[in-house]
């Protein structure tokens, strides 16, 4: 700081000198205050409990305390649980069916709304507007559409004569609806990172691209889909990370029935710790569902770097 | 300009129309949920029993939203999620701008070492520290209180993130020339540098609004009692006669009801909100 001023500016060693006295009376541990009360709340209310939630995954605890240490016994308790292990494959399908829904849905409408008419404004505000809400009101919307009988989808099927597919209670596509209520949930953040990526893209490569008669697919193929890589490794990180963390669609619309199948890893945690208080076997759930968060978005941050290197 | 702008979707050709009607035709779909619970919110009830198709046709009442604000406490909730929402925002925005100015800005010992741990902590997932938050509040009976709802949400390390890059950002004459005039560090803070921080206190204010009003998980395991209920847990908490029709008419409305000053405020601060996730992208 000190050598900057003097060498940035003409000032005279007067003024060096005055700031050279603030410095001495002002020790550097002082400047930690700005960063005290944010860490104080870091430390008490994040990386306490982390390391207490650790501690209490070894112990068989109840809602009073951490009990009796028991070593690795809640771990293998949980896999030999065929219902969380089922959850573990719940919560795998779930990523599966909407992570890649809402990279491709993603990308193709930022594309789509990548112009600066008022229409494309209109319409990127209405796709963007869903993800404001919160998880209850999709939820009531989703299953008031779904509802056997009198339910929208149940409507528009009866015009036509049809049964509807009964989504929320069929085993077979209980996830799909609670994919589907996701999908129209979540889709506006995907949109919007890529469409900032987009409009990252420097116009002087379209623009040499335009003077080589590149076809619009060629442009899209060659130019904008490489430039916006690494944008979609984000959203593909970020998404993995949220969706992961299915829990209250999958609470609110089906309570993870029926038999289990849509039952997510965070409604098994809930429901150990908070309903059955088994504490112990709750906080051994959530760290393997943070070891499985992290692998999952180490593992994309790894493999697109390589790519990253390569190309 | 704009056929530069529009990039790989140049020109004014069929093919750029045929794509954007299609958009608009997904967004009416996507649209059609909303709207048609709407229409059931305004019907009613027993009409709605007897025939779903009413839906589509008059008369429609404002009954059922006459109901909500004569029967439920409804008022009690959006109060609770006003200052719980309003309450974390406030110290959010305070202790992000300190935090963020004394790592972007100053020099103290093992100010880099913090900083990394800080942003390791972004990888944390609420889960994980969930069952003992919930465990340390219930010791210090800080359950079904404002302070237990707001709490937990301070910790979060993306505001002090976001607020880091920003400050970097901000050219360092300007403090530089203050401290030469002698003025303390906090009042160059307060002064020279907190004033040029808005728009990013605009964005950071906008998330962890968003981000409390729609919480799920904590205030579902914290605020157990009833007049301690958010709206969103309210909300969730009438929901148990789904599966018979009666009062479907009711239970849309309050969907409504929930969602409608969320995405009034959404469409006052649309442009803000658009450019703080395009903002917090490029980072």
């Amino acid at each position: 700081m000190a050598e900057a001023t003097l060498s940035s500016s003409p000032s005279t060693a007067k003024i060096a000198a005055r700031q050279k006295v603030q410095d001495v009376n002002a020790p550097l541990w002082r400047n930690a205050l700005f960063v005290a009360p944010y860490l104080f709340f870091f430390v008490t209310l994040l990386i306490v409990p982390l390391l207490w939630g650790i501690w209490l995954s070894l112990h068989k605890a109840d809602a009073f305390g951490a009990g009796r240490f028991v070593g690795f016994d809640n771990y293998v308790r949980l896999f030999k649980d065929k219902i969380f292990i089922q959850a573990v494959g719940n919560t795998f399908y779930f990523v599966l069916l909407t992570v890649p829904t809402l990279a491709i849905i993603g990308l193709l409408l930022a594309l789509a709304l990548n112009r600066k008419t008022k229409m494309a404004a209109a319409l990127r505000a209405v796709y963007f507007s869903s993800s404001v809400l919160s998880v209850t009101i999709v939820t009531l919307i989703w299953r008031i559409v779904f509802i056997g009988n009198f339910g929208l989808l149940a409507t528009i099927y009866g015009w036509f004569g049809v049964p509807a597919p009964a989504f929320l209670s069929d085993p077979s596509l209980a996830m799909i609806g609670i994919a589907i209520a996701t999908v129209w949930w979540c889709i506006g953040l995907p949109m919007m990172l890529f469409l900032s990526a987009l409009q990252q893209v420097p116009a002087e490569i379209y623009e040499a691209a335009a003077l080589d008669n590149a076809s619009r697919w060629r442009t899209l193929w060659y130019i904008t889909l490489p430039s916006i890589r690494r944008t979609f490794v984000l959203v593909l990180i970020i998404q993995v990370v949220l969706q992961f963390q299915l829990f209250g669609q999958a609470k609110l619309m089906t309570l993870g029935g029926p038999n289990n199948v849509s039952k997510p890893i965070v409604l098994y945690i809930y429901e150990a710790a908070f309903t059955k208080w088994d504490l112990g076997l709750g906080a051994a759930a959530s760290e393997v569902l943070f070891i499985l968060i992290l692998i999952a978005a180490m593992a994309q941050y790894f493999i697109s770097r390589r790519k990253g290197e390569e190309g | 300009m704009s056929a530069v702008s529009g990039g790989n979707m140049v020109g004014r050709s069929t093919g750029d129309r045929v794509i954007l009607i299609l958009a608009v035709v997904c967004a009416v779909i996507m649209m059609a949920p909303v709207l048609w619970v709407i229409g059931l919110s305004l019907k009613d009830n027993k009409e709605l029993m007897a025939d779903m198709n009413s839906v589509f046709h008059a008369p429609y009442t404002i009954t059922n939203y006459v109901n909500i604000l004569a029967t439920s406490s409804v008022f009690r909730w959006i109060l609770n999620s006003i200052v719980v929402a309003g309450g974390l925002t406030l110290f959010t925005l305070i202790l992000a701008s300190l935090a963020g100015y004394g790592f972007a800005r100053l020099n103290f010992p093992f100010r880099n070492t913090l900083f990394i741990i800080v942003l390791l902590g972004l990888a944390i997932p609420e889960q994980a520290v969930l069952i003992a938050r919930h465990q340390i509040f219930s010791w210090l009976k800080f359950h079904n209180t404002y302070h237990g709802l707001i709490l937990p949400g301070l910790s979060a390390p993306f505001g002090v993130f976001l607020m880091t890059q920003y400050f970097r950002a901000i050219p360092k004459e300007l403090d530089e020339a203050a401290l030469l005039d002698n003025a303390s560090r906090f009042k160059i803070f307060w002064k020279v540098l907190l004033p040029l921080t808005v728009p990013a206190q605009a964005t950071l204010g906008i998330f962890t609004f968003l981000g409390a009003w729609n919480d799920y998980f904590w205030p579902l395991i914290s605020g157990t009692k009833k007049e301690m209920y958010t709206l969103t847990i309210g909300i969730a908490s009438t929901q148990t006669n789904f599966a018979q029709s009666e009062g479907l008419g009711f239970l849309m409305s309050q969907a409504v009801f929930a969602g409608a000053p969320i995405l009034v405020l959404y469409l006052f601060f649309q442009k803000y909100i658009v450019t703080a996730v395009s903002g917090a992208a490029v980072r």
